[in-house]
């Protein structure tokens, strides 16, 4: 047992990795969509989860924080341990846990409310009602994803008024503002302009001492810009995984490169 | 003949088939209007909106009947809308798709379609008799309730679908809890589809005679009620009463009453037209 500072409270921990999964498989139904994967995150780095269509990279980010509780027929084999607490556990809080692992999704979808409004959604719903203090917190975290200069006149605009980077980088701030300890994202910038998405890449590498990203690109100047690891997958099949320096220039499975060089999938 | 030049012609006897009967259908119901208007239009001033009914034509107005209708509709809206948008939320965002869930589903479309009448008894039996409430407004209403109930979870249904999944992702993986999406985002985004499905139901409502006569809704009522006990009349049974009369003055004063009537039933139909098209606009 080690201890783990993180956020100011203190956690126990089994492991020092910020997530840890042991023997996953998951199924729609009869079809298993994940099969026995083992894989650990470190705190404060990137994860690059690569792999062809349909192999089950959004299946295990949104287990992560349990976002497929709510297909009906999904089941859970084997553990996820997230600061070593196992997530599929029954007297998990998923509110709780959703709010210390935060997800950016593939297209931006800001709520139809003003731009303060998003970003302070997530701590009104906690309860919180202390105005300064919501408002310290929108500003800093649409300081630390760089949309602060641009919006800072409009916050009581509609967030649909934004251009499509904009809106992404409010749905990292609206993220970022309940403190999650890991981001997830699910490929962020695939429907975004090139300029818009070096952008992102920048956040994610300046934000990464402060948070655990685990992101799943089809991208792999992406992935290579800006993971330190990256798990490539296969038809459910977790087929490889290492630093990403190692993966891009001498991966272990032939599988593994030819994906890589595009040959693939 | 060549099979497409048969086809080419089937198609041409079709669309003037479909051309006659639209114009059947309109031109009827543009003789109806005016006749109504040609038979009603004078007799609409203050007074008649003002005046209890009368033994006498030209003395007689629809005051006691037209609260009487306000009354039925505020407490069918205060019954029923609670009631509907809850069922549709729960069968939305709750009920476990399935074999038992789709039973529902089936039931709740046809019960739309059940004949105003079986409501009317329906009625009759459970709110004046069992629950021994008579033939007061309150029967009435429930009936009504029962007769919309179906209506507005229909509608509810389907704007709360039209809600975008996206949203309610977010939502969710800010740690909302489900009651939180739901009332924060879901409701707010489906509530312009709820306010139509609502006006169109009442709409149905303020037309319906048949249920409320089953339930002891009076045809003379020299009197406004005060309360939901109270007695009452509606538009649709003062008309109805005035037809039914031998003397001329009294068709007069039925061709009155359906021409508000249709203006009552005209506006909320606009307005559910006006929030549909300001909703799908948003919504894009
Ligand atoms: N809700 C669902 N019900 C049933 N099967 C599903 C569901 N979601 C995903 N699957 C199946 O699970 C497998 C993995 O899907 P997943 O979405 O995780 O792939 P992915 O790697 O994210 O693909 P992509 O790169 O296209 O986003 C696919 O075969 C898919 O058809
Ligand atoms: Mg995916």
């Amino acid at each position: 047992m080690t201890e783990t500072k993180q956020h100011g409270e203190t956690v126990q921990t089994e492991s020092r990795s910020a997530i840890e999964i042991r023997n996953l498989s998951t199924y729609y139904g009869d079809f298993r969509a994940l099969d026995d994967i083992n894989l650990t995150v470190d705190p404060m780095t990137v994860t690059a989860l690569i792999g062809p269509s349909g192999c089950g990279k959004s299946t295990l980010i949104r287990v992560l924080n349990r976002m497929n509780d709510y297909i009906d027929g999904f089941r859970v084999e084997g553990q996820v341990l997230v600061d070593g607490q196992d997530i599929y556990d029954k007297k998990v809080n998923v509110e709780q846990l959703r709010k210390r692992v935060g997800m950016v999704f593939q297209k931006p979808n800001p709520f139809p409310k003003s731009i303060f409004e998003n970003v302070a959604y997530g701590l009104k719903i906690q309860g919180i009602k202390e105005k300064s203090f919501i408002e310290e917190r929108v500003v800093k975290s649409l300081q630390q994803v760089v949309l602060w200069d641009e919006v800072k006149d409009n916050l009581k605009k509609n967030a649909f008024g934004l251009s499509g980077g904009q809106q992404q980088r409010l749905c990292i701030a609206r993220t970022l503002a309940v403190e999650p300890s890991i981001v997830l994202m699910d490929e962020p910038t695939s429907a975004l302009d090139p300029i818009s998405t070096a952008k992102i890449e920048e956040l994610v590498f300046e934000l990464k001492s402060q948070y655990t990203f685990v992101i799943v690109t089809h991208n792999m100047q992406q992935a290579a810009r800006i993971s330190d690891k990256t798990a490539f997958f296969y038809m459910g099949n977790l087929i490889e995984v290492g630093d990403t320096q190692q993966i891009f220039t001498n991966p272990g499975v032939k599988r593994t490169e030819y994906y890589i060089r595009g040959q693939f999938g | 003949m060549t099979n497409s030049g048969r086809n080419r012609l089937i198609d041409r006897a079709f669309s003037v088939w479909g051309v006659v009967s639209t114009f059947i259908g309109i031109a009827l119901l543009l003789m109806f209007i005016g006749i109504i208007l040609y038979d009603g239009l004078g007799r609409i001033n203050w007074a008649f909106f003002t005046s209890l009914p009368s033994r006498f034509p030209e003395k007689a107005g629809i005051y006691t009947s037209m609260v009487g209708t306000l009354w039925i509709v505020v407490l069918t809206l205060i019954l029923s809308l609670p009631l509907g948008i809850s069922a549709a939320i729960y069968l939305e965002e709750y009920a476990k798709k399935g074999r038992f869930s789709n039973i529902l589903e089936i039931n709740i479309s046809n019960l739309a379609g059940v004949p105003s009448i079986i409501y009317g008894l329906l009625g009759l039996q459970i709110f004046s008799r069992t629950m021994g409430l008579g033939g007061n407004l309150l029967a009435g209403a429930f009936t009504l309730a029962l007769l919309v109930l179906p209506i507005i979870i229909v509608a509810t249904r389907e704007a709360i679908r039209a809600v975008p999944g996206s949203i309610k992702d977010a939502s969710y993986a800010l740690g909302a809890t489900k009651w939180q999406t739901i009332w924060l985002q879901v409701l707010p985004g489906a509530s312009g589809g709820i306010m139509t499905g609502v006006i169109l139901a009442l709409s149905r409502a303020v037309g319906e005679a048949a249920p409320l006569i089953v339930v002891g809704a009076l045809a003379y009522v020299p009197f406004v009620p005060a309360s939901p006990m109270d007695q009452y009349s509606v538009l649709p049974i003062q008309i109805f009463n005035w037809i039914s009369r031998p003397q001329a003055g009294f068709s007069t004063n039925a061709a009155a009453g359906i021409l508000i009537l249709l203006a009552i039933t005209l506006a909320m139909n606009l307005v559910a037209v006006y929030y549909r098209s300001r909703y799908q606009r948003k919504s894009n």
